[in-house]
């Protein structure tokens, strides 16, 4: 039997997010827990959990919707096998499959739409076959196979997409093959005076961190989803990582491309830091989401691992006084390895997953600060929101960073709130995915979207965009006042990145999906309208195609289009999206 | 939504009034004026200091960003421009005072129980405002005939402990030392009249009114016709402040804007005789020249009673949903003025006719509105066939009581009081507008001196009582145009008709509010209500006049026939009297003169032509239709209108 990469899917949920060993459950006593050992808040208790799950949502822990418990086979549409294909692939002795389950593992990204399918037991269009190229030329046999048969292509790095980029598009008649970059994981040589790593591209973000950490070296590049997330998918959908502000983005941190297109590979003939040599070809590949080819390896730039690192974090007295700290902190380009302001409800949301604390002592302490900020400092719960910061480097300069940021934070009314507040907030990135499933156990649907934004916009944005989810979920007949929330989670010279939390209870509702669907479309809408971008790094996928002419100009899509048409004429990489 | 044209206007739903005079009568108006006021604001907000919102207006982008450009271009040194942008706003703003407040609360409850029967208000109205004002800023647009107006408003709004409005007020007002500053105390903000050219003062008027508005400090009340209607038809909106208040919702800066058109109807307008003089060039009488209140007359006199009637609030976010592309402020920073793209210019403009119809929807109809109408076309029938002048009283009644039937149907928001008898209604109408008609063995006629041919005397009568005829214009327009169409067309054809449809509206659409681009839905919602009620038969290919429609189109056909031979008769002016040299100034005059020859001549019936704003309407229509050039004309601005400096 095949092994699926270094994380065999055996390990993974087929119909949710991450480990199969990982999951929130409320327990007998009613109280939330998180299972498994794999983060810090694996076998807590977390005994707010269930009243802010009651309270915001109206849920009702009597009232369940678990899911369909195992993939039945008869629902997943026969394979449409082209044999000459088939035949010549056996031939190279690339490992491949048609079993069922390793399909539908590979038809679906992690959009609301796609996981809510999966736990109705509903399975759609999906690859035909798998195949698992270990290298570089297996992708070339594979890529030369299917241009001579004519069978349509489909790139799945980590599967972590929230575009809908890896649904098989229904009108698709030919057969697919989902191509599994999962076996290529390799570092193949680390470049020690140039300070580069050069990877195959389907290692997953944190085997590729935790191999480069043997060696005393990081890339910085950590995305939400770099637990599972691949190298390949970073580049083809110019990911943005936390830590970007010391690191950069995928974009910053690229020296060299290599993919395998339908007319042959694509690459750089040196490795120089920089060139005027006309328009960077990265840029064509950075984004192209899976449509003109596969990404087999990439040169990175690495840096020594940091030696000293410290979480932080400062309340505000509002969410507008948070975001004047942290334009003036972009200002003064002294921005933290990440800083991330989340709003009110973000922060109560925060608070409800504080684990049970272990002394009395701890309590005492919370309750103290507690009173300190509210009733000494004058800041109203119902307002106040919270920054949460992570310095890198030296000890001493990081020190030296974080008074100055601190200081600027004092300009806006911000308070020192703790490390413990700050690395929670941190957590709480890794776990989010892990509520949404909890939360459909019970009537509850949700998802985050992203956007990015000029400065003088962001109030704006997040004011309008939020009220806009409300009056949406209202006029479709949401019995439930939603939640709707959001935080800036970067900062850049000229604008931000800006989250946002969306979830709502269905009951009542006859087809939840479509009125998510509807309140997304009109939250992109709205995004849109108030001068925000069709997104900062989840990439448009087949989810957000609708906008990309007004996004690029008809002049913009013609060019991208004309470069589809010359690289892959009879449409190979047929997943398309984007365009 | 709520302007999805109401196709049934018989199923227009209204609230109930309320008559807040009554409390007044029966309770201590001292105590009133002393009472506890304490309104709830936009999202809980504190109001605002007026230095406090001086300093921020001064210290927006906005205004910075044109400080330093009228800096640069005069080559004045930035202080300096601040300094007179101060000075702008100083001559501007509003300095609300709660007592200066109570003091009107106190005064007018004196004025109002001497003055009116009543003062009615939709109660409901009030409460979906109240709503509206915690949700969104808000923007109150109330009609506009009578200077009673927008003090009537806050009294209103301070009676029912609604956030009291900052009002946009013609610098006229200044003038009166002493009431300009209890105005602006009381809530009032003061505008030029004229500003075309001048970027700082737009700016800071246009910063000043967005502050307020964005940070829902206050309601902000503007009158959308810009100027008091002296003939009781709505005006043609003015663009200026409603592109405004729009613009923080276009750009994002808010939610929302709630804008709540209110309709205020006087049963009897205390300018009345005032406005028809003014209308036709003839000095003021004495008596009033000394300011309205002063005049013991008046305050003697019974005006009956004041509906006002809060609308639905409408959203500017629903009205701008599939219209308006917002992204198109996105490429240049916001505080940049910039000239309004061709796109808001025509969704503003199309908001502001929608807006108006709502007001003219909700404005009640008193029977003496339906007395006026008939007595009108009477006179002039009479007058052609040279009977025995005036209307017998029960044939008055009984046509009045057919009227009523017949304006219900169409929609008309008709105050007939339901328990008593039509001929108590009449005498009851007709006994309030006693300075207009009078009753005479039995008939009655207008007020107009038998024997004594005073054709001045004769002409205000006239034209007041077309005032009030006008305020039913609205409900009857479309279906008077139809009906005039079909009385021109050729031929029953149903192109032909709409032809001659499309042709008459074009030419009054100055007159008459009638949405622009709107030609093929009034020609449906006019068919619609014709053959609803029996005076048409439309097929696809003719339009057919009933047996039973003929006094109905009888009817509506003497409705605008004043107005098509105003128009006619401007017409022959220009065709007959050497117009090579007449100048803007001079035409009124001279076309005046030319109509009361036509008058004294027996060849022009209608008195009302000689109205001022019917000339004035009919010179802009032709020149609309190409048939009047104006070669170097002298343009006044009548509200702050966007100036074309913003290219």
């Amino acid at each position: 039997l095949l092994h699926c990469g270094s994380i065999p899917s055996q390990i993974m949920k087929w119909n949710g997010w991450g480990y199969s060993d990982s999951r929130f459950l409320f327990n007998k006593k009613g109280q939330a827990e998180f299972t498994g050992k794999r983060y810090r808040l694996s076998g807590m208790i977390i005994p707010g959990l269930k009243d802010w799950f009651e309270g915001t949502f109206g849920a009702n822990l009597q009232h369940k919707t678990p899911p369909t418990p195992l993939l039945t086979n008869t629902a997943v549409p026969p394979a449409t096998l082209n044999e000459a294909f088939v035949e010549e692939v056996k031939s190279t002795g690339i490992p491949f499959s048609h079993d069922a389950e390793d399909r539908v593992f590979r038809a679906h990204g992690h959009c609301l739409h796609e996981i809510f399918a999966l736990r109705e037991g509903k399975i759609g269009r999906v690859p035909d076959m798998v195949v698992w190229p270990s290298c570089h030329n297996d992708v070339v046999k594979i890529v030369q196979l299917a241009c001579k048969h004519n069978v349509c292509l489909m790139p799945y790095g980590g599967g972590t997409s929230v575009s809908s980029a890896l649904e098989c598009p229904p009108e698709e008649t030919r057969s697919i093959v989902s191509l599994d970059t999962s076996q290529m994981n390799r570092i193949l040589w680390i470049d020690e005076k140039n300070l580069t790593a050069h990877v195959e591209a389907g290692i997953v973000g944190q085997d590729l961190e935790r191999l480069l950490n043997e060696s005393g070296y990081c890339t910085g590049h950590e995305p939400d989803s770099m637990e599972f997330s691949s190298l390949g998918g970073w580049v083809a959908t110019r990911a943005s990582g936390m830590k970007k502000n010391i690191y950069g983005n995928i974009e910053d941190l690229v020296v060299h491309i290599k993919m395998v297109t339908p007319q042959g590979v694509i690459e750089k003939s040196c490795q120089g830091p920089r060139m005027s040599t006309g328009p960077d070809i990265h840029h064509f590949i950075m984004g192209s989401e899976g449509t003109l080819g596969v990404v087999t390896e990439v040169t990175m730039k690495i840096r020594p691992m940091p030696e000293y690192q410290k979480y932080g974090s400062v309340v505000f007295p509002n969410f507008e006084q948070g975001v004047a700290c942290l334009r003036e902190v972009a200002k003064q380009r002294c921005a933290p390895a990440s800083i991330r302001l989340m709003d009110n409800e973000q922060f109560k949301f925060g608070h409800a997953l504080k684990p049970q604390v272990s002394s009395i002592f701890t309590s005492f302490l919370d309750g103290l600060k507690k009173f300190y900020i509210t009733k000494f400092k004058g800041f109203d719960p119902n307002h106040l929101c919270v920054a949460t910061l992570l310095f890198e480097g030296n000890r001493e300069k990081v020190l030296q960073h974080e008074k100055q940021v601190y200081d600027i934070a004092a300009k806006f009314g911000g308070l020192a709130a703790g490390e413990d507040n700050g690395q929670r907030g941190y957590m709480l990135t890794f776990v989010i995915a892990y509520l949404r499933d909890l939360g459909m156990d019970y009537y509850v649907i949700g998802e985050s979207f992203e956007t990015s934004v000029p400065w003088d916009r962001v109030l704006d944005i997040c004011r309008n965009v939020k009220a806009r989810i409300i009056r949406e979920c209202k006029d479709k007949g949401v019995q439930f006042p939603p939640l709707s929330t959001c935080r800036v989670t970067q900062t850049y010279d000229a604008g931000a990145c800006v989250y946002f939390y969306f979830a709502f209870n269905y009951r009542g509702l006859s087809d939840p999906v479509h009125v998510y669907e509807q309140v997304e479309h009109a939250a992109r809408e709205e995004i849109l309208a108030n001068g925000g971008s069709l997104s900062h790094h989840h990439g448009v996928g087949k989810l957000r195609k609708e906008w990309m002419r007004d996004t690029i100009s008809n002049v913009g899509m013609g060019m991208l289009k004309s470069v589809k048409d010359y690289v892959d004429p009879n449409n190979i990489f047929g997943n398309r999206n984007l365009l | 939504k709520q302007f999805t044209s109401h196709k049934d206007p018989m199923l227009k739903k209204r609230d109930d009034f309320e008559d807040i005079l009554e409390e007044r009568r029966t309770s201590s108006d001292l105590r009133y004026a002393l009472r506890c006021y304490t309104p709830v604001l936009y999202k809980g907000v504190t109001p605002c200091k007026t230095s406090v919102l001086k300093s921020m207006v001064l210290q927006s982008d906005q205004l910075h960003y044109v400080i330093n450009q009228v800096s640069k271009e005069s080559g004045r040194a930035a202080d300096d421009v601040r300094e007179e942008a101060s000075a702008i706003l100083e001559e501007m703003a509003h300095s609300l005072q709660l007592s200066t407040v109570r003091f009107f609360a106190f005064m007018l409850s004196k004025v109002f129980k001497t003055l009116f029967r009543s003062i009615c208000v939709n109660e409901e109205g009030i409460q979906r405002l109240q709503q509206a004002i915690q949700e969104h800023p808000v923007v109150l647009l109330p009609s506009h005939r009578s200077y009673m107006d927008f003090l009537l408003m806050s009294y209103i709004l301070y009676t029912y402990d609604v956030a009291l409005p900052v009002i946009a007020a013609g610098m006229d007002f200044m003038g009166m030392k002493f009431v300009g500053e209890m105005l602006r105390m009381s809530g009032a903000f003061f505008i030029r009249r004229s500003f075309g050219g001048d970027k700082l003062y737009w700016s800071v008027f246009s910063e000043y009114v967005k502050t307020m508005l964005k940070n829902g400090y206050a309601p902000v009340e503007f009158f959308l016709e810009g100027t008091r209607s002296r003939t009781s038809k709505s005006l043609t909106p003015k663009l200026g402040l409603l592109n405004i208040v729009m613009d923080p919702f276009l750009k994002g800066e808010v939610f929302d804007v709630n804008v709540v058109p209110v309709s205020i109807s006087y049963e009897r307008i205390l300018e009345e005789s005032l406005y028809a003089r003014e209308l036709l060039g003839v000095p003021k009488p004495k008596e009033s020249t000394s300011g309205l209140f002063k005049a013991r007359k008046v305050l003697s006199e019974d005006y009956g009673s004041i509906h006002v009637y809060f609308g639905q609030p409408v959203s500017v976010r629903s009205l701008a949903e599939g219209r308006v592309n917002r992204c198109q402020f996105n490429l240049v920073p916001r505080h940049i003025p910039r000239r309004p793209s061709e796109e808001i210019q025509s969704f503003v403009n199309d908001s502001a006719y929608r807006l108006v119809r709502a007001q003219e929807e909700n404005m009640v109809l008193k029977p003496w509105v339906l007395l006026a109408s008939l007595l009108l076309q009477n006179h002039h029938q009479n007058r052609a066939a040279g009977q025995k002048p005036g209307m017998a009283l029960d044939e008055l009644t009984t046509q009045a009581v057919w009227l009523r039937d017949v304006s219900r149907q169409y929609g008309a928001f008709l105050h007939w009081p339901d328990h008593t008898s039509p001929s108590e209604v009449v005498s009851s109408g007709l006994s309030l507008h006693r300075a207009l008609v009078r009753v005479c063995e039995g008939r009655v006629q207008l007020a107009v001196e038998q024997g004594v041919y005073l054709f001045e005397f004769l002409a205000v009568v006239v034209l007041s009582c077309a005032s009030y005829r006008n305020q039913m214009l609205h409900v009857f327009v479309r279906p008077a145009l139809l009906a005039s169409a079909i009385h021109i067309a050729s031929s029953n054809q149903k192109q032909e008709v709409f032809n001659s449809f499309s042709f008459l509206r074009n030419m009054f659409s100055s007159e008459f509010i009638l949405c622009p681009g709107a030609t093929v839905q009034d020609f449906e919602e006019a068919c619609y209500l014709l053959v609803k009620t029996g005076v048409l038969q439309v097929t696809q290919q003719e339009v057919l006049v009933t047996e039973r429609g003929h006094r109905t189109l009888a009817f509506l056909t003497s409705m605008l026939d004043p107005f098509l031979q105003g128009y006619q008769v401007v017409c022959r002016f220009l065709c007959e009297e050497d117009t090579e040299t007449l100048t803007e100034k001079q035409f009124i005059p001279a076309v005046r003169k030319f109509i009361v020859n036509h008058l004294l001549a027996g060849r022009l019936r209608y008195a009302e032509v000689l109205s001022s704003d019917l000339q004035k309407n009919a010179l802009a229509a032709l020149q609309r239709l190409g048939a009047v050039r104006k070669i170097k004309g002298y343009v006044g601005f009548h509200h702050p209108c966007v100036p074309g400096w913003l290219d």
